[in-house]
């Protein structure tokens, strides 16, 4: 027996802040005190605290220590483990909370979420069979295993799920469609391609909870009568696919993929296949060429996969979140309960990547129908630095923003489209009045340029000329006519483009247009970037009045720039500044300005 | 990296080990990507020479391999360096400084995305996004993240890696 159990997040986030180094040293102080064997340490799944990792979480105490570096484990485990005595000054501090705060209870972070698909994300052991079976995992597939086809279907449609990966259709209903497609050999298909930058709830639950995505497929191959599934998952997850890798073999194992099933009549096996970096590929058809070996292009659909997928055999495809639903909707009694949570036409929880100018980054889970002040201010503790919300892009390169006014919208798949924005995988990235909203129109058009698979003509050449206008826009060559154009080559691309990528992607453009109109017409006719993004349209400049002269701009100054005696105000030599933003990054007492070019501009702050 | 480095380094390359790769995929032509996955992390790249190979040996023809390689953006036909950059472009990295950080690295070490240093040292290429968002900016160095960049830390980190 183990006195306690630590989890220590091994999740990508908290790799990157330095999780192994933190494990490795914890480890020597067990062993130099001889307690190793009394503790059990797993590198864990992800409680989704990006922001103040490294993470470990102690059971069953359950507190949670965080921003823990290699040095505090000595007093770790003296005085929490020998001593059984809480350690203040590693639990979770901020503003946001009067004294240092434990966990799920106390901190604010965990307060409106609700755990659904990361039921067990930091919690279980990734690589541990057993421990997802404690918890309740494969009872649903066996459950499944009782049933008729049809009628795990029926549930899976009365639960209301909607797909989590971006069109957000009733799941049943495919699944039905795939039961009733004429065929012997079907198949169903896991798109963990992930590709939206901005987000990363797949892979932490791929991480975090690999069986629950075989039990879903698992359930889903019984529900269609397939026999064979695959999981396409990027090449840039090593360890998600590692992880998956584990878990198909204790399965095997366990019996519970394979011949014959728990001794029922029934066959599973689960292939898995690796990405080579296309976002594109994330389209189902596309991903489904993929996996044949071809170059990942779409086709146009109808046949939808459900008739003719994979080999032209009927295919189901899901995304990952959808999947890690499925073992809570068909375990006895779950449709219900499941449905009992959203709102009327988006039922259950989804999951959002926190990013950008938010306090709390991370991952969180919250009902459908919470609002967007409520992620972003109770969950997300606000705007990083004390500055200006802005705006929040959801949904990627086929989403659109949201601007301040819209705080109380609430989040479900029908208000977010009404809004202009998509649910689509979940990405959330907040912007603060640094942010130019010209600057990241065209940097999602750039990335849905480069990534048009070039086989529709809208997509390819409609995208090229859509960027060079943004280029030129945000270059200071910008012209009156430029919105009107853009206008109206998003819908045609919109239109007529043969898949997803083409009909979403001039989104971003139309919604910072539609919110942000002024930023496009103070670029084109002020040529003058407020945010201080676009290079060619402002000016740095020190306010004399505010400067303290404690020369830290000067040092930070990679071109030396900048110049001025000790404690006097300082100034910059705009001949030799690159407006690379190290001063205005460095500097405490927001002494430097933004300027319009040139000092005639009258543009008025 | 020029053609002429590239053609320099082709009659060197031992093409006995495809084979042995190929060997389990023998006949599936569906297995076509981890093939090639499997051949690029032997070279480090899809030398001209190794893809001869595999088209002869699964019998799909050299334009069609080709036209399946260079679709994806994992499979690079050009010898790359011992520590590849690969800079994050991903929405959370690019609205806090990603094109800064990206600035910095190719001034110090003199290269544009896609290029490597004539010491195959580093090569700096792009990726869409590493799913770090939380720690955004961030670069992955082999396989080691780096996050919470800013561009002053980048010389100490490129220092790092001989
Ligand atoms: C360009 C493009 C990229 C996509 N990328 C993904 C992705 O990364 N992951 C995903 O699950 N679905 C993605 N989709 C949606 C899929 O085509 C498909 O709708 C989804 O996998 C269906 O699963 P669901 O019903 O469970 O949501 C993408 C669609 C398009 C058009």
């Amino acid at each position: 027996m183990y006195e306690k159990h630590l989890m220590i997040c091994g999740a990508t986030g908290c790799l990157s802040s330095g999780s192994q180094s933190v494990e490795q040293a914890l480890i020597e102080e067990l062993e130099k005190r001889g307690i190793r064997d009394n503790y059990r340490l797993v590198m864990g799944g992800c409680p989704g605290f990006c922001e103040v990792g490294p993470i470990i979480v102690i059971y069953p105490d359950e507190v949670l220590y965080c921003r823990l570096k290699p040095k505090h484990m000595a007093e770790l485990v003296e005085k929490h483990l020998v001593g059984g005595e809480i350690v203040e000054k590693l639990l979770y501090k901020g503003p946001d909370v009067d004294v240092p705060a434990r966990f799920y209870d106390t901190i604010p972070f965990y307060a409106k979420q609700k755990f659904n698909v990361l039921r067990n994300s930091g919690i279980i052991d990734p690589e541990s069979i057993d421990e997802y079976i404690m918890r309740g995992g494969y009872r649903a597939f066996t459950r499944s295993l009782e049933m008729e086809p049809a009628a795990i279907c029926e549930e899976v449609k009365s639960a209301g799920l909607r797909g989590r990966g971006g069109a957000g259709f009733s799941t049943g209903l495919k699944w039905e469609f795939t039961l009733n497609a004429v065929g012997q050999k079907k198949y169903v298909v896991c798109n963990a391609d992930e590709g939206d930058p901005g987000a990363f709830m797949d892979r932490s639950i791929l991480e975090g909870d690999p069986h629950a995505i075989l039990e879903g497929m698992l359930i889903c191959g019984r529900a269609i009568g397939a026999n064979e599934g695959y999981v396409y998952c990027r090449a840039e997850y090593p360890l998600a696919i590692k992880r998956l890798k584990i878990a198909i073999s204790k399965a095997e194992e366990y019996g519970l993929l394979g011949e014959n099933i728990l001794g029922y009549n029934y066959n599973f096996k689960i292939n898995i296949k690796e990405g080579a970096g296309a976002f594109v590929c994330g389209e189902e058809t596309a991903l489904l060429a993929s996996i044949e070996g071809k170059r990942g292009m779409p086709r146009p659909r109808p046949p939808f996969p459900a008739q003719s997928g994979l080999f032209g055999k009927p295919t189901t495809i899901n995304n990952v979140e959808t999947l890690a639903n499925i073992p809570l909707i068909v375990k006895e009694g779950g449709a219900v309960e499941f449905a009992s949570v959203g709102t009327e036409g988006s039922k259950g929880t989804k999951v959002f990547a926190l990013a950008g100018k938010i306090r709390n980054t991370g991952l969180c889970e919250v009902p459908m129908g919470i609002t967007i002040r409520e992620i972003i201010y109770d969950v997300g503790g606000g705007i990083k630095g004390g500055r200006d919300f802005k705006a929040v892009q959801a949904g990627g390169p086929s989403g659109g923003c949201i601007p301040a006014e819209q705080l109380d919208l609430p989040i479900d798949y029908d208000s977010l489209n009404k809004a202009g924005a998509i649910m689509g995988s979940g990405g959330l990235v907040v912007m603060d009045e640094r942010t130019c909203m010209v600057d990241l129109a065209r940097y999602f058009l750039s990335f849905t340029q480069k990534e048009s698979c070039g086989k529709c003509t809208p997509c390819r050449e409609g995208t090229k000329r859509m960027l060079e206008i943004l280029n030129r826009i945000t270059e200071g060559e910008g012209k009156p006519e430029d919105l009107d154009i853009l206008d109206s080559m998003a819908y045609s691309i919109k239109d007529s483009s043969l898949c997803g990528l083409g009909q979403t992607c001039p989104n971003p453009v139309l919604s910072t247009i539609r919110y942000f109109r002024h930023e496009y017409e103070e670029h084109i006719n002020n040529k003058f970037c407020r945010a201080g993004v676009c290079k060619a349209l402002f000016n740095y400049k020190i306010d004399p009045e505010t400067c303290t002269g404690c020369t830290v701009c000067a040092r930070a100054c990679p071109v030396d720039a900048i110049s001025g005696e000790k404690k006097l105000p300082h100034e910059i030599n705009l001949d030799l500044c690159t407006n690379c933003g190290s001063c205005i990054e460095k500097c405490r007492f927001d002494a430097i300005i933004i300027k319009p070019v040139g000092r005639e501009a009258d543009v008025s702050n | 990296m020029s053609t002429e480095t590239e053609a320099a380094i082709a009659p060197e390359i031992d093409l006995s080990a495809i084979e042995e790769i190929i060997e389990p995929y023998l006949g599936k032509k569906e297995m076509v990507i981890p093939v090639l996955q499997k051949v690029q992390e032997h070279f480090g790249f899809l030398p001209r020479p190794a893809m001869e190979e595999v088209s002869r040996l699964m019998r799909i023809p050299l334009s069609r391999l080709y036209g399946v390689a260079t679709f994806y953006a994992q499979f690079k036909m050009k010898p790359r360096g011992r520590y590849i950059i690969r800079v994050c472009k991903g929405t959370a990295c690019h609205i806090q400084g990603s094109p800064k950080i990206a600035d910095r690295i190719e001034e110090t070490l003199g290269l544009q995305s896609g290029e490597t240093t004539d010491d195959l040292r580093f090569t700096l290429e792009e990726v869409a996004c590493i799913g770090a968002c939380a720690l955004a900016p961030v670069i992955m160095i082999n396989d080691e993240p780096h996050g919470r960049l800013t561009p002053d830390k980048i010389k100490d980190i490129l220092d790092s890696y001989e």
